[in-house]
């Protein structure tokens, strides 16, 4: 007979965070209230580029509650105008003298309530002189284009030159392919979008401490980052993230309103809270993507891979602000060779500037991996098209077999474990793949537009090993510690923060499996770090994959002690004991036993002679590798031919994230990563005219899919434990982002291909289909 | 200012500019309080009242995080001004538990597990409690259309739609 233990790892426990959030009193930045608090608001940039030649605030300045400007030169005279981002570049806190993106950042307005805040922020006046403008990062190549970034030493708008892999030998390897095929391809621009924007409450106490309440993903790399920047004892500072209202990436960058809310606390004396509207975030927060991508895949004429070559372009904006925390400037984009064992394989990618707000890589998606994915399984699409083979079986004929794992890419990744056809043959069973392509080809004479598209995707997650990660020279390892007190409850705390990933629920499982004490016992803290171990904070689906090793290793080191105590109350040796039934029971004498509550009270009142009190344990974990989740997922999508539109009939996601914890909790993250995959495939954009205008600042244009548009999604599972994670868990927040986009393009270009369609630029808006098909004489 | 029923006004409640006294129900609880003229509801209840379950996601009617009931109809409190609300009704998040029970809908948020960072909730389970009152057995289409001005960034919806339908259950629907 199997023990079990309430909320142990596996089971579908009801999430500990609801009990708040359904009765309204979750606590978010905007709501904390502090006495004398005032507000922040600023004025912002109508230019892309452009001097300033003169600031006027006079007008706001007489405004009733308008109680302080902050400016780039009063700033600047405290050395704070400018801060270092992720990426080793540099940003403005506030301009000096020139704006570089519309929407950015220009004045602070310190005011006793947020409506005088705003009417001050309309109140200022600045006199520019706009300057020659470039959004287009191929054009901002050119030699004479405006010079974005003329600080820097290098006098262009190009950034940076990385690649990887074997150049001559990817040349040499497409040279000899049986067939190649190329294809352009644009993610265009995307903005997170959690539905609470950001924000912050700084206030410094008569010690001169400084607290702030912040919308962040990683509070304690923040501290770190204050510390170093503006010079605070790092002692001195306590960040605070409280309830986050989304995060998806967004919130692990340092945005301008941080830094002046804490210099307008320093300034006035009061704390201070700025929370930015929906039209602040969309226009100026970080955003992701905006690759260009030019890349040819080869293949012998029996459908074999040989060769894949891959050139990028990628779109910075004014600063490379992207948090991005890897040694590799495009991130994990060089996991482009997905499920596929290339032997041959290159990748390039130019960094370049625009005057466009800085970022990179904030989507839900992982260090570039969306981008790498997108582009893997079009090409392969592609390719199987052009040879004439069916794509699954053109997928299953090529995959990287299970036993070939651990697997080395070419391109330099080791891949964990991975079992690729058993998630795309469940895909197909589930969805009865046979008799979609049966009924497609019935349609098909109707002249009924009907597609199938395919993604069968590898992640790369867990950042990271200490080698290839950090920030700012701090390693990317994760904190957990663990407090048992007398009573035999518990208190953990973590470096990581849950956003809506459920982390009280899911951590307090794997503790209750590791220290045989239910789930409901054990309490969980994030996000305070005077309080929390030091951590690096939660994105790129590294929680589970970090943390979550660290909860069993703390939680291993407590039985560790545990035992020896449990040993003297029990009068045997410690080595005569084990761990079973979640309790330390004598070998071959199990009703002599303690469980850990046993332990615990002894720990304070009786322990072994010789032996610390107290039940306590910390553990900080290096990964030794990242994890690689995968999946299958199989679209179906129908195409109205008199509109254009697209419908998703059925959409079926195999995803394999190693052993699940909770899986209530990980099918809800699943259905939520495959509307962002749906989003960039067929409605989100950001896009700026030649002016640099943005273009669509608010919900009426950014479409963030509703309930009507997103699909009744379907999921299934196959289960491939990390061989390295203690408990063979891999993390799963992004992998349906990162897999869904290519399988509705695949389904659509299936849909369009009778006419000789092989791509068709994302989004796929109704009326780019209807021109398709238009041109084609079929509407 | 005055405050006849609640002495509670906050840092953040709008000053200066025209004012006028309003009368507000909110969650069976009778305000007469003293506001800007541009007040909007939202900042009424999170700010002068310190309701603070009743969120902001976008200013522009578009997100649907600060729906509450205005009379029993689902309004967009973002987007209307206090003064409206005067002499009527507003129910709230927190007006949703009575006696210590959960609401039907709080019940299945939390059981179908319709939720995940909590942000669009409030507003989401508003929307939702003005839909079974006037349809107590709506299909999932007319789920899907009923929470359309609704947005959430983390389930998919999937999720939110079995609450609706589990609440739908509970309070004697069909299915």
């Amino acid at each position: 007979m199997t023990t079990t233990i309430h909320g142990g790892i596996g089971q579908s426990l009801a999430r500990k965070e609801d009990a708040r959030f359904i009765r309204g009193k979750g606590n978010y930045v905007d709501d904390i209230q502090l006495p004398g608090m005032l507000f922040l608001d600023f004025t912002r940039s109508p230019y892309a580029h452009a001097k300033i030649t003169a600031i006027h605030p006079e007008k706001a300045l007489k405004i009733p509650g308008v109680l302080a400007v902050i400016t780039g030169k009063d700033l600047d005279a405290a050395k704070l105008a400018w801060m270092p981002t992720l990426m080793s570049d540099t940003q403005m806190v506030l301009p000096i003298d020139t704006v570089k993106f519309q929407g950015q950042e220009v004045v602070g307005i310190v005011a006793d309530s947020r409506y005088s805040a705003a009417d001050g922020a309309a109140a200022v006046e600045i006199d520019y002189e706009p300057l020659p403008v470039v959004t287009d990062p191929v054009k901002a190549l050119l030699p004479d284009a405006p010079l974005v970034r003329p600080d820097k030493t290098k006098k262009s708008n190009h950034i940076w030159h990385w690649e990887t892999g074997d150049k001559a030998g990817t040349d040499a390897a497409l040279a000899k392919s049986d067939v190649v095929v190329h294809q352009d391809l644009y993610l265009p621009r995307l903005n997170v979008s959690s539905m609470e924007t950001c924000g912050c409450v700084a206030q410094f106490d008569t010690m001169g401490r400084l607290t702030v309440w912040m919308t962040t993903q990683a509070p304690h790399a923040i501290r770190t980052v204050f510390a170093l920047v503006a010079g605070l004892p790092e002692q001195n500072i306590r960040i605070i993230s409280p309830d986050l209202g989304g995060g998806f990436g967004g919130k692990v960058p340092v945005y301008p309103g941080y830094v002046v809310a804490v210099v307008a606390a320093l300034k006035t004396g009061h704390a201070v809270k700025w929370v930015e509207d929906r039209m602040d975030n969309l226009m100026s927060s970080s955003f992701a993507r905006d690759y260009h991508i030019s890349a040819d895949i080869g293949a012998t004429k029996d459908g074999k891979l040989t060769g894949l070559r891959v050139k990028t372009v990628a779109d910075h904006g004014y600063a490379d602000a992207a948090a991005n925390p890897s040694k590799f400037p495009a991130g994990l984009f060089h996991i482009i060779t997905g499920s596929y064992p290339f032997d041959k394989a290159f990748v390039e990618v130019d960094g370049v500037y625009t005057n466009k707000p800085p970022g990179g890589i904030a989507y839900r998606c992982s260090f570039r991996v969306t981008e790498a994915a997108f582009t893997i399984e079009r090409l392969v699409d592609g390719i199987a098209h052009k040879l004439g083979m069916d794509p699954a079986e053109f997928r299953l004929k090529n995959f990287i077999p299970p036993e070939s794992f651990p697997y080395k890419s070419a391109l330099g990744w080791t891949y964990d474990s991975g079992n690729y056809a058993g998630a795309l043959n469940l895909a197909m069973k589930m969805i009865d793949y046979p008799a979609l392509r049966k009924e497609q080809v019935e349609k098909r004479k109707r002249g009924e537009l009907m597609g199938i598209g395919i993604s069968s995707f590898t992640e790369i997650v867990g950042a990271g090993p200490s080698a290839q990660f950090d920030i700012l020279g701090i390693k990317m390892f994760e904190g957990c510690e663990i407090r048992i007190h007398p009573t035999g409850k518990v208190m953990a705390r973590f470096g990581t923060k849950s956003q809506g990933q459920g982390h009280e629920t899911t951590y307090s499982q794997i503790l209750a499996e590791e220290l045989g004490i239910p789930a409901e016992n054990i309490a969980i803290e994030e996000g305070d770090t005077d309080t929390a171990p030091y951590g690096l904070g939660t994105y790129a689906s590294r929680s589970t994959p970090t943390a979550g090793a660290a909860a069993v290793i703390a939680a291993r080191k407590i039985r560790e002690k545990a035992q020896k105590i449990a040993a003297h109350l029990l009068e045997v040796s410690p080595d005569d004991l084990e761990w079973k039934d979640y309790k330390f029971q004598v070998k071959g004498v199990p009703e002599k036993s303690k469980t850990m509550a046993d332990v615990a009270f002894a720990a304070y009142t009786n322990p072994a002679p010789g032996t610390e009190a107290g039940l306590e344990a910390v553990d900080y974990y290096d990964p030794p590798n990242m994890t690689y989740p995968f999946g299958s997922y199989v679209c179906v999508v129908d195409i109205d031919k008199g509109t254009g539109q697209v419908n998703i009939r059925r959409f079926v996601a195999v995803d394999d994230c190693g052993t699940i914890i909770n899986p209530m909790i990980v099918e809800g993250q699943i259905h939520g990563g495959l509307n962002m995959g749906l989003a960039p495939a067929l409605y989100e954009q950001i896009t700026y005219d030649e002016n640099g205008n943005m273009r669509g600042n608010s919900f009426l244009d950014y479409l963030v899919p509703t309930a009507v548009e997103s699909p009744h999604w379907e999921t299934g599972k196959t289960t491939t434990p990390s061989p390295h994670h203690p408990i063979g868990a891999k993390g799963v927040g992004e992998s349906p982002t990162v897999g869904a986009p290519a399988a509705i393009v695949n389904a659509v270009v299936d849909a369009l291909s009778p006419l000789g369609v092989t791509n068709i630029d994302i989004p796929i808006y109704p009326w780019k289909v209807w021109q398709i098909l238009h041109d084609k004489g079929q509407n | 200012m005055a405050s006849t029923a609640i002495p509670r006004l906050t840092a953040g409640a709008p000053m200066g500019g025209p004012t006028r006294m309003v009368h507000i129900t909110v969650n069976d609880v009778p305000f007469a309080i003293e506001v800007q003229d541009r007040t909007l509801l939202v900042h009424f209840l999170r700010d002068t009242l310190g309701m603070t379950g009743t969120h902001i996601g976008c200013d522009t009617t578009h997100c649907g995080a600060c729906t509450v009931l205005l009379d029993d109809r689902p309004v967009k409190s973002c987007t209307v001004l206090a003064v409206q609300a005067d002499g009527r009704k507003v129910r709230t998040v927190e007006g949703l538990e009575s006696g210590g029970k959960l609401h039907p809908v709080q019940e299945g948020f939390t059981a179908e597990h319709g939720l995940q960072c909590g942000f669009c909730t409030p507003g989401m389970m508003m929307t939702s409690v003005a839909l079974l009152a006037k349809n107590p057995n709506p299909t999932e289409d007319e789920i899907r259309h009923a929470i359309s001005g609704n947005l959430c960034r983390c389930t998919g919806y999937m999720n939110i739609v079995k609450a609706i339908q589990h609440a739908a259950k509970a309070s004697g629907g069909a299915k």
